[in-house]
């Protein structure tokens, strides 16, 4: 991370609604966000300031096109589940909020062309999608499990079959793809993918379980943790994640801005 | 309006503790002169490193944030070692906030701290909306915030100013902060977050715009019964009204805590509107 704020750093901007649709049971909406399209890299998140409320909410980025005839933009993925993501998910094309970001230390990428496992759950799996795009931009092979609770809650499997070599869908109720958890499938799967590289996103039950599965391969892991994130901008300390450093000593860092991306081995999973 | 000017030398609008994460993280959101000249009051720091409480450390209510972060900090030689040389660099005018389970550590700390190069001052953590469930010293009468700041005072230059940071406690707010000055603050930061608790009943401190009502009426309060002391004001600040009726009360400067995690930008464009060389009443008004 550079101490220079200039284009490495997150921007402060007001955000416009350009397009909002509804996909199964998530609502993803593009925005224009000048200059956030420009800054992303897969694993940087949003935070998005709610009318009336004091918190703000972070949202996982989705796509991000760098051109469009509304100029760069970015979709984000939301799950309705209180009064916050209820008002982002209702809001209209023109309407404007206010947003921060890009937010948060990205996914590593490999410097060679090596073979990665991609392990994601419900919508927080967003950020593996623009990672693909560069995984396979660099001739990574990519494999890619989307798991969901079910079919409405399952994110763009179809959209990733571009920059996949191979897609394993799972749902737990059956309603598509093969029955099962990510726990259930993880080994199988990265013993078949033979990846060396395993990169997950969503609830804590599957980056635990992928970076696990990691461990016992040999693999290396990166994992973007979701704990709420009141700021997003690492100003609060109000998203606690129990970690061991490089040397051995067990600490709490800010998920927001010392993750959400952390290495699969560091976290001290029981602690969470 | 009076002139904003409390005889600190610091600026009418600081960042309070606590809200700015370690500075760096404010870097992006102050405008081309960066942190440059910013008065940023930092995190509590404690001798020991603390990790913080569990999980969730922050609920939101209407108009607010109850929270109980639970002082993480990474101990005062990491923060003079690391954390304080870059700020010191940046230019930022740094007030360390301090906070100690016992007198004698409030004493140390401030001894270390008065000779570290840049320190532009100290604001003493003595009300800490769960003092004693923070295992901090626990601050029940005003003698008790007037004992640490006179050990305070003791180790540090008298040069360069001592904050009292005070519970908004409107029947205790005018005993304490007299207190306080008698004991050799410089200024007194008039609130902290209020005693509140969490929905399952942990306790915590409640903070934002729902407590700048009561922060608003003890700030009055103490700037009527002693005009000499400055006061700065510290709740729900997040816009120049807001500010305003803190300094129409009789502060002379004001604090910007929650606000930031809603907007990081508000403590730029606040120093711009309360910068010297313009006129707050025909700006805003």
């Amino acid at each position: 991370m550079t101490d220079v704020p200039g284009v490495q750093g997150p921007v402060h901007v007001e955000a416009e609604v350009v397009a909002t649709r509804r996909i199964g049971g998530y609502r993803h909406l593009t925005l224009t966000a000048p200059g956030v399209p420009e800054r992303f890299r897969a694993g940087n998140f949003v935070a998005v300031t709610v009318a009336g409320h004091v918190a703000r909410r972070a949202l996982w980025v989705h796509r991000v096109r760098a051109s469009s005839s509304f100029g760069p933009t970015l979709d984000v993925v939301v799950e309705a589940r209180g009064s916050g993501t209820e008002w982002i998910a209702a809001q209209p094309v023109g309407a404007r909020v206010a947003l921060t970001g890009p937010l948060g230390r990205p996914f590593a990428l490999p410097k060679d062309a090596v073979s990665c496992l991609l392990v994601g759950e419900g919508y927080a799996a967003a950020p593996l999608f623009p990672l693909a795009e560069r995984l396979r931009e660099r001739g990574c092979a990519v494999s890619l499990l989307v798991s969901a609770p079910d079919e409405a809650r399952l994110l763009a499997a179809l959209e990733a079959r571009r920059s996949a070599r191979s897609v394993t869908v799972l749902t737990a109720d059956g309603s598509v793809g093969v029955r099962g958890t990510v726990a259930e499938h993880v080994d199988d799967l990265l013993a078949r993918s033979e990846a060396d590289v395993v990169y997950a996103a969503g609830p804590t039950p599957v980056l635990r379980a992928a970076a696990g599965a990691a461990e016992r391969a040999g693999a290396w892991s990166q994992v973007a943790v979701e704990v709420p994130a009141p700021c997003g901008t690492g100003l609060c300390h109000g998203c606690p994640l129990p970690v061991v450093g490089e040397d051995g000593v067990e600490r709490v860092v800010r998920a927001c801005a010392d993750g959400p991306v952390v290495r699969g081995d560091r976290v001290r999973w029981d602690s969470l | 309006m009076t002139a904003l000017d409390h005889g600190l030398g610091l600026g009418p609008v600081m960042v309070a503790a606590g809200c700015g994460g370690t500075g760096r993280e404010l870097a992006s959101y102050c405008g081309p002169g960066g942190l440059d000249g910013l008065d940023f009051v930092t995190r509590s720091i404690t001798l020991d490193p603390r990790a913080g409480g569990p999980g969730p450390r922050i609920e939101e209510v209407p108009g607010g944030l109850v929270n109980a972060v639970g002082l993480p900090n990474p101990g005062l030689e990491h923060f003079l070692a690391t954390e304080l040389p870059w700020l010191v660099r940046a230019g930022v005018r740094v007030i360390v906030s301090i906070a100690g389970a016992t007198m004698g550590e409030y004493a140390d700390l401030a001894r270390r701290l008065s000779r570290a190069p840049g320190v532009a001052g100290l604001e003493v953590n003595v009300g800490a909306p769960d003092d004693a469930g923070a295992g901090l010293f626990e601050v029940r009468e005003p003698y008790h915030s007037a004992s640490v700041i006179s050990a305070v005072r003791r180790e540090f230059p008298v040069d360069r100013p001592v904050l009292a940071k005070l519970r908004p406690d409107v029947s205790r707010i005018v005993e304490g902060a007299r207190s306080c000055h008698e004991a050799g603050a410089s200024a007194v930061v008039v609130g902290n977050a209020v005693p509140a608790a969490f929905r399952d009943g942990r306790s915590g401190g409640l903070s934002g715009p729902a407590v700048a009502p009561v922060a608003l009426r003890c700030v009055a309060e103490v700037a009527r019964v002693l005009p000499e002391l400055p006061v700065i004001g510290c709740g729900g600040v997040h816009d120049l009204r807001s500010a305003n009726a803190y300094l129409d009360a009789g502060a002379t400067g004001v604090q910007v805590g929650t606000a930031l995690l809603h907007d990081p930008t508000t403590v730029a464009r606040l120093r711009v509107a309360l910068a010297p060389h313009t006129s707050p009443n025909e700006e805003t008004r």
